[in-house]
């Protein structure tokens, strides 16, 4: 196994391959190097621009070496504070950062999750334009050469009160997610206009529950509207059954937790 | 693998070795500088028993790479007693805060990070900042009361 | 906060008390705080070898052919060890104290019987070097089918999951597949009862889960020994079983425990250090074998799986006239302590409550699981735990709260047990008071009424006038040869002469005076078994001081 450490962002993406993956917190390819099932080249970067915050007009750039504790202790990213919070414990959020949360594997991710919510864009380093994230989430894998990620840009919502995230663990404050759910309604005139609901824990990676997004779609936050939402929960979702849960449990509860956040952005 | 050198300052004292690529920091303490407080619970990040302080921060040493910490502050439970007991460590010792005594450095090195940055934690501070240290003979609440007992202690002092 | 109810057993109660309710530190807490506990990996050693294991991934399997010439050849591989490399390849950890046949190997050779089960050790130079080594075996594997549940595994057709005992049960005494309770006639009394209850009660595995997980570290020492640090609950067991299965004298043994960093009764099992010291025999060098966190969980012995099945007869006044208990412990692919667990939870039945007829079989048996083992109330815990939600379940049917119920049914002073011993030192009755009382629950006025001290014996001394028996689960083809031998008295081996009185019911671990491992054969000190007491004269319920809770082993009066 070798180490390398580039100065720069993009050497560091040049030095990849398939024999190699980027450490960032090392939470997740730490475990790997462990057990002894890790790519033989272990390529890091100190690039100040990994670990910039950035306001940038209608959201926020953030370095994808920032951490979990870097993010909590950020005003800019306020908003994003719950959902930060609830990965790991202290010390994982020392060391985990928030590009790393988007290659997290299935159950963890739950900042991804949040990311999917508010519509960010992600810039991969040597790679141009920033791209959605579901781009490179469903990417992600797929390539030999895993791409590293720079920067994440993620929207401000103009109400606060329009972004919820809840973290479903049987142990809190620090337990693996069940599953996590986040939501962005943001209203025109009394009305949700583009509705977005994610899903973590629910899917190969975290996933869009469109079909909830469609009830509330052009609606107001009401009862109905919610009881309707948390019906379709799952639709269109194929929750996966593992040490955690079973797909059944996933199913019977997803509704139950969407109707209690919803809830929750409702009564303001 | 190669060995890298690696300097560092551990529980004050400036420390120069060699560290294989890919070792972690916990084997690195324990078997490569012999500073055996840091405990393996699970290599996998989730129990905390390894928890050590990197500059000021707590880290788990068993998904740290030993490589990483050259030129850093590492602080340990074996540094915690600097010629007489570390009020923390006598705080454990009157509460009852250990019984096998696997979990305590771990928990100590949570505990003092608490301590240094809030000297007036709530019991839900004291809670979230040892959240990330599992513990399988307490139940933690002789463990939150002795981290709340030294806290008042030193608004007392 | 203790509370000391001072109002209970008043004359026979010693309060004068030098530790209890004092504040008192741990003599090793000072270790504890200061990380100088010194664990079995508190040690360090130049040359260190790690030795990791090849493990079964299936459940049930023949093993046609392991090929390790690949992993002999890799980087840092000094070693690879195969079920023949073991002196003595098979063993049951009770044999130490001569109770049941030798079943499990150290290294599998011929097949497996749950997943995870080890049939190679790979020794190197780091932990990386091992894993990577373990990896490279090729095991050729003839994937059997396998049995999970308890009932299953005891039907006809069944896997035979250890071929020691075909019938997937342990065979108890030489002579049945189940451990027996007789006393009175259950049936009788069911035709008589008012009310019967029935259910059915469940226990999953559960994993102990210490922080520390299991493992030993041994070496060479220089006068021809080998000292071996260990994380075990059972230092002296584990001295035993290694000289066991090395065939060398427990002298050339140094063993170092005695700080542990939590067991709760998953550390009992002595399944490292045997392998470890023979890594450092067959090497030369220090060689540490333990577990990481997905063994401890997947390898490691849990407390076993229970299921119960029991049934009452109770009267209209909600008296329990009979119990019958059908009991299967899952002891997973092997036997290790599970036989003995039976033992002490069938002398749990049917639980602190006098019941005139009971009934139990309880069954030993072998499924694929991961082999169980011991965790707090070993034996017991389970089977409380369905009597106790079966007592509500009676309650209900009673229409009695749960609590007179419990006070109606609970024994007394001088009451006779279905193991034919007469109750003394009883306190249910008080303590269900004192728990309604803090719950604020309002018992009837025979309930406040009523005492541990006086309200049993008389006719609740007497045994049953009939007890009906039977042969069912009878086999052939096993020897006796266990320490529970029947009828006791003159033909029973006396036992050592030990400091306390010797009328100590079996301890689970031999004390240091009764293991003396021999070098070619094994023979264990006999202990003495439990011979029925004849029942003591009822009026004579005198204590003096504080005997009334220290009725264990060396303090009881006669």
């Amino acid at each position: 196994m070798r180490v390398e450490s580039y100065a720069t962002l993009a050497e560091a993406a040049r030095a990849m391959g398939p024999d190699a993956v980027f450490m960032a917190g090392g939470t997740l390819v730490m475990r790997d190097v462990n057990a002894g099932t890790s790519a033989s080249r272990i390529v890091r970067s100190a690039d100040p621009v990994l670990t910039e915050i950035r306001s940038t007009g209608d959201g926020v750039s953030i370095g994808a070496g920032v951490t979990m504790a870097q993010a909590l202790a950020n005003r800019d990213l306020a908003y994003l504070s719950s959902v930060a919070r609830s990965v790991g414990g202290p010390q994982v959020r020392n060391m985990a950062t928030i590009g790393g949360n988007i290659f997290a594997h299935h159950p963890y991710g739950d900042f991804a999750v949040a990311l999917l919510a508010l519509g960010a864009r992600v810039v991969l380093a040597g790679q141009g334009a920033a791209k959605p994230l579901e781009d490179v989430l469903r990417e992600r894998g797929r390539s030999s050469t895993s791409p590293i990620i720079a920067a994440i840009e993620v929207p401000r919502p103009r109400d606060p009160r329009a972004f919820a995230f809840a973290k479903v663990s049987r142990i809190k404050p620090k337990g693996v997610s069940v599953m996590s759910i986040a939501a962005h309604l943001p209203r025109e005139g009394g009305r949700i206009r583009g509705a977005r609901i994610t899903f973590g824990a629910m899917g190969p990676t975290p996933l869009r529950a469109t079909a909830a997004e469609r009830v509330l779609e052009g609606q107001g936050l009401d009862a109905a509207t919610i009881a309707r939402a948390a019906q379709l929960a799952c639709d269109g979702l194929d929750p996966p059954t593992d040490a955690l849960a079973s797909a059944w449990y996933r199913r019977e509860v997803a509704g139950t937790h969407l109707k209690r956040l919803l809830e929750k952005m409702e009564r303001g | 693998m190669a060995k890298k050198p690696v300097t560092f300052i551990l529980n004050g004292s400036e420390r120069a070795t060699f560290a294989e690529e890919g070792l972690n920091l916990l084997e690195f303490l324990r078997r490569g500088i012999g500073d055996l407080s840091p405990k393996y619970g699970c290599g996998q990040g989730t129990c905390g028993a390894c928890t050590v302080i990197i500059d000021g921060e707590t880290h788990l040493s068993c998904l740290t790479m030993a490589v990483t910490i050259e030129g850093r502050k590492v602080e340990t439970a074996s540094g915690l007693a600097n010629g007489k007991v570390h009020p923390l460590q006598e705080a454990f010792m009157e509460h009852f805060a250990a019984q096998c005594g696997y979990c305590t450095p771990g928990m100590l090195m949570s505990a003092k990070v608490l301590l240094d940055r809030n000297p007036a934690p709530t019991r839900a501070d004291v809670i979230e900042a040892i959240s990330g240290n599992l513990c399988r003979c307490t139940g933690y609440e002789p463990i939150i009361d002795a981290i709340l007992a030294t806290a008042n202690m030193r608004r007392l002092a | 906060m203790i509370e000391f109810r001072k109002e209970f057993f008043a004359n026979e109660r010693d309060d004068n008390l030098n530790e209890i309710g004092k504040p008192t530190r741990r003599q090793d807490i000072l270790g504890h705080v200061t990380g100088r506990s010194p664990y079995f990996d508190d040690h360090l050693f130049e040359g260190l070898l790690h030795i990791r294991c090849v493990r079964s991934p299936h459940h049930h399997a023949r093993i046609r052919r392991i090929d390790v010439s690949a992993a002999e050849k890799m980087p840092g591989v000094v070693r690879v060890l195969l079920g023949k490399d073991v002196p003595l390849n098979l063993n049951t950890l009770l044999s130490l104290l001569d109770f049941g046949l030798d079943d499990e190997p150290v290294l599998s050779t011929t097949k497996v019987a749950y997943k995870g089960e080890p049939v190679a050790a790979i020794i190197a130079e780091s932990e990386a070097q091992a894993r990577a080594a373990v990896l490279a075996v090729k095991v050729d594997w003839e994937v059997l089918p396998h049995v999970l549940d308890v009932e299953d595994a005891v039907k006809p057709g069944a896997p035979v999951v250890c071929d020691v005992y075909p019938s997937n049960k342990f065979i108890y005494h030489g002579k049945f597949d189940h451990q027996k309770l007789r006393y009175g006639d259950v049936e009788d009394a069911f035709a008589r009862a008012d009310h019967i209850v029935e259910g059915r009660y469940q226990m999953s595995p559960i994993e102990q889960a210490p922080m520390e997980t299991c493992g030993a570290i041994a070496a060479p020492e220089v006068n021809d020994r080998f000292v071996c640090f260990t994380s075990t609950q059972g230092l002296f067991f584990s001295l035993g079983t290694a000289a066991k299965l090395l065939t060398m004298p427990s002298s050339r043994l140094h063993f170092v425990g005695g700080t542990v960093g939590g067991g709760f009764g998953g550390k009992v099992d002595s399944m490292h250090e045997p392998l470890a010291i023979l890594g450092a025999m067959l090497t030369g060098r220090p060689c540490k074998y333990a577990w990481d966190r997905e063994e401890e969980m997947q390898v490691g012995a849990p407390r076993g799986a229970e299921r119960w099945y029991i049934k009452d007869g109770i009267a209209r006044d909600g008296r329990i006239l009979a119990r019958k208990f059908t009991g299967y412990f899952d002891s997973g692919a092997y036997t290790r302590l599970s036989s003995y667990a039976i033992i002490k939870g069938v002398g749990h039945l049917p639980g602190p409550y006098t019941i005139p007829n009971v009934y139990a079989d309880v069954f030993c048996v072998y499924t694929n699981r991961t082999p169980a083992t011991a965790m707090r109330g070993f034996g017991i815990t389970g089977v409380d735990f369905a009597i106790e939600a079966h007592m509500d379940k009676g309650a209900e049917m009673a229409g009695l709260n749960p609590i007179d119920f419990r006070i109606l049914n609970s024994y007394r002073d001088g009451d006779m047990k279905a193991h034919r011993r007469l109750a003394k030192n009883c306190a249910l009755v008080e303590c269900c008071q004192v728990v309604a009382e803090k719950g604020g629950v309002v018992l009837t006025q025979a309930s406040r009424a009523a005492t541990s001290l006086l309200d049993g014996g008389g006719e609740r001394a007497r045994l049953p006038s009939r007890t009906a028996t039977d042969q069912n689960g009878i086999v052939s083809g096993f020897k006796g040869g266990n320490y529970a031998k029947k009828g006791g008295g003159a033909s029973a081996p006396q036992p050592v002469a030990l400091p306390i009185a010797a009328s100590a019911p079996t301890p689970a671990y031999p004390s240091p005076a009764s293991v003396r491992p021999a070098a070619p054969t094994y023979q264990p000190a006999a202990t003495p078994p439990p011979a029925p007491q004849p029942p003591a004269p009822a009026a004579d319920t005198a204590r003096h001081g504080a005997l009334r809770f220290s009725s264990l082993s060396g303090f009881r009066r006669r």
